[in-house]
């Protein structure tokens, strides 16, 4: 187990890359620590699983050295590394039975036979597949091939990180949370570093104590999932995170006042001069409708069970907001927003109030 | 849902098994009546039972045969299935030199037959082949003419020669199925080049190696021309196998009773034996998917 540092990591599966447009991942400077519960979410084709496979060895990173501990790794090979990987479909050896799958990577360390049968036992029973060790791996449901690549994953108690690359894709929904709320605790008992590839929030939010967000090639937050909610750090984490995402409003902000549409907010707190395309994020869960605040005109309500949805427009930009248990929209809809929970967003990054 | 039965759809097999009957069936049922008829020509035949089978079955002559076709066959597959399988798996998997190694590899299957048999007739040849003359002036004695080993060993080279490639696209075709994720998997699991193979390669190459020794098989137990074109069977009778023998025997000698039994057995014997090594084979892997 280890430390696992990349440091001016960026990879390019285009040999003579020109522009940052050809690169899968822009550069990036990123520790992830020993031990951490990582969730890596983004939407398909961010370069989330490019990351993985440069971590775990299966393709080598164009610039940029990757570091476990203080061991440069970059050029070593997967097999050097010692590290579990489980991918979105299931790999399973056909011919071999489901004990021979579960063994086979211990086996290929060398480890002895009484501690095999001992740890395949252990793995076995927290994927529930004890019955059917003795069957062939081939003709099994994709469930249960998968419920074995995850068992072969995590079998070897030794690794420097298991890598988990969308492994629930293919589970169905019931399985899908007793097997994530297994990895937690599987986690919490041998520490090992885990890093959980996803573009399923909830997934991410669950699992993991820091969430590793992935834009267009870009790392654009780490952080635990409140600090993704409350400051989201880039307009895609707020766009990403949450249901529905934050309310992005194009404004003109000085001081600690922002206009929009002929109208002025004051801000929880005071920002310079942006520079950029300038919007204020805030969250729809944040969002009041009442008669009071700003004039809003209202499209739709979406009743999703929990609670409701408003689908409004204010200043003609489209806003949402969570209506409270048993709130009526009144005649003439007003919005009110907490000045403390409004972000300020330069170019799409998230500009720090002044004197914080 | 019910399926609805409409016998009239095999009406649409007609066309198909007229054609059948008139280029196989047919011509087999003279061969049959050869095989049951003595015949002195005009037309003329005579009654003769199994007397042909009993005399083809006892005949040295056959059996002798028999024995070359059946180790020609064994070894072809022995060197074959390993060798196109090795090729399988050192050919680039993609770009230029993927094509070229297709292309290469096909090469050998586009030429007929009798252009084989004597491509290696001449390339062996001792005066002025570039195989023969060359073994020559190294010192190596190599004559396929007069040493029954040697023949033998162009007669299997030259078979290596043309056939392997099609048990090495085949294969390559198998490999080809085969998803990346596999190759990643074996990594991070740490398994030896030998586990690759053993785990992931061959249980995927499983079904093609079936068909591809299937073909092999039976083209090999059927040789005629390439060897017949370069050593006519000879030296002596050290290279003639099934077919040669029938051919000498059928327009040769022109015994078409014997020759007609002889074809007919010969024609049950590889059905047989294919069908048994299909059975087998197919048994095999329903077992291992239980």
């Amino acid at each position: 187990m280890s430390r696992i540092t990349l440091s001016k990591l960026a990879h390019s599966y285009n040999p003579n890359p020109t522009s940052d447009a050809d690169y899968a991942l822009k550069e990036m400077d990123h520790v992830w620590q020993d031990g951490g519960a990582y969730a890596l979410l983004g939407a398909s084709g961010c370069g989330k699983t490019t990351l993985l496979n440069i971590i775990s060895g299966l393709v080598r990173p164009s610039q940029g050295r990757v570091l476990f501990g203080d061991r440069d790794v970059t050029d070593a090979a997967t097999t050097e590394r010692n590290i579990a990987q489980v991918f979105q479909f299931p790999v399973v050896y056909d011919t071999m039975t489901v004990r021979d799958n579960l063994a086979f990577p211990l086996r290929n360390r060398g480890m002895d036979a009484a501690y095999i049968a001992k740890r395949v036992g252990q793995i076995a029973q927290m994927i529930g597949m004890e019955a059917d060790l003795n069957r062939k791996a081939r003709g099994l449901t994709a469930d249960a091939k998968q419920k074995i690549s995850l068992g072969r994953g995590m079998v070897r108690e030794d690794v420097n990180a298991i890598l988990f690359d969308e492994p629930l894709t293919v589970i169905d929904p019931h399985m899908k949370w007793e097997l994530r709320t297994q990895l937690k605790d599987l986690h919490r008992e041998f520490g090992h570093t885990m890093i959980y590839v996803t573009h399923d929030q909830t997934e991410a939010l669950t699992f993991a104590q820091k969430v590793v967000v992935m834009y267009d090639g870009r790392v654009v937050q780490m952080g635990t999932p409140e600090e993704l909610f409350e400051t989201p750090a880039h307009t895609f984490v707020g766009y990403f995170i949450g249901s529905p995402g934050m309310n992005l409003l194009d404004a003109e902000v000085s001081g600690s006042e922002a206009r929009l549409g002929g109208v002025s907010l004051p801000l929880g707190a005071t920002y310079g001069a942006t520079t950029g395309r300038t919007q204020i994020g805030i969250r729809p869960d944040y969002v009041t409708i009442s008669d009071e605040g700003l004039p809003v005109t209202v499209k739709r309500v979406e009743d999703v069970g929990r609670h409701r949805i408003v689908r409004a427009e204010l200043a003609g930009q489209p806003l949402n907001a969570i209506l409270a248990e048993g709130q009526t929209v009144p005649a003439d809809p007003r919005a009110a927003f907490p000045p403390a929970k409004i972000n300020v967003y330069d170019n799409d990054w998230r500009v720090s109030p002044m004197g914080a | 849902m019910e399926k609805t039965q409409n016998n009239k759809a095999w009406f649409l097999v007609l066309p198909v098994l007229v054609l059948v009957a008139f280029s196989a069936i047919l011509p087999l049922m003279t061969v049959v009546n050869y095989a049951f008829n003595d015949t002195f020509g005009q037309n003329e035949f005579f009654w003769a039972g199994i007397d042909w089978f009993e005399e083809m079955v006892t005949s040295d002559r056959l059996h002798e045969a028999l024995g070359r076709q059946v180790l020609f066959s064994l070894i072809i597959l022995a060197i074959e299935v390993p060798l196109g399988i090795f090729i399988a798996l050192n050919m680039p998997k993609s770009g230029f030199w993927a094509s070229f190694c297709l292309v290469l590899m096909a090469l050998p299957l586009l030429i007929p037959f009798n252009v084989v048999g004597t491509i290696w007739q001449i390339f062996g040849r001792v005066d002025i082949g570039l195989l023969g003359h060359t073994l020559a002036a190294m010192g190596i004695d190599y004559n396929y003419t007069n040493d029954p080993l040697d023949a033998w060993i162009t007669v299997i080279v030259m078979d290596v020669w043309h056939w392997t490639s099609l048990v090495a696209l085949l294969c390559y075709a198998g490999l080809q199925s085969i998803p990346q994720a596999y190759y990643q998997a074996a990594k991070i699991d740490q398994a030896t080049r030998w586990s690759v193979f053993r785990y992931i390669e061959l249980p995927k190459m499983k079904g093609v190696l079936l068909i591809a020794v299937l073909l092999r098989f039976m083209d090999s137990f059927m040789i005629y021309t390439e060897p017949f074109v370069v050593t006519g069977g000879g030296p002596g009778n050290s290279t003639t196998f099934l077919s040669i023998d029938l051919a000498k025997m059928a327009t040769g000698q022109f015994d078409l009773g014997p020759a007609a039994a002889f074809s007919i057995m010969y024609f049950l014997v590889i059905l047989l034996i294919s069908w048994v090594f299909y059975t087998v084979m197919t048994n095999l892997d329903r077992e291992e998917n239980r």
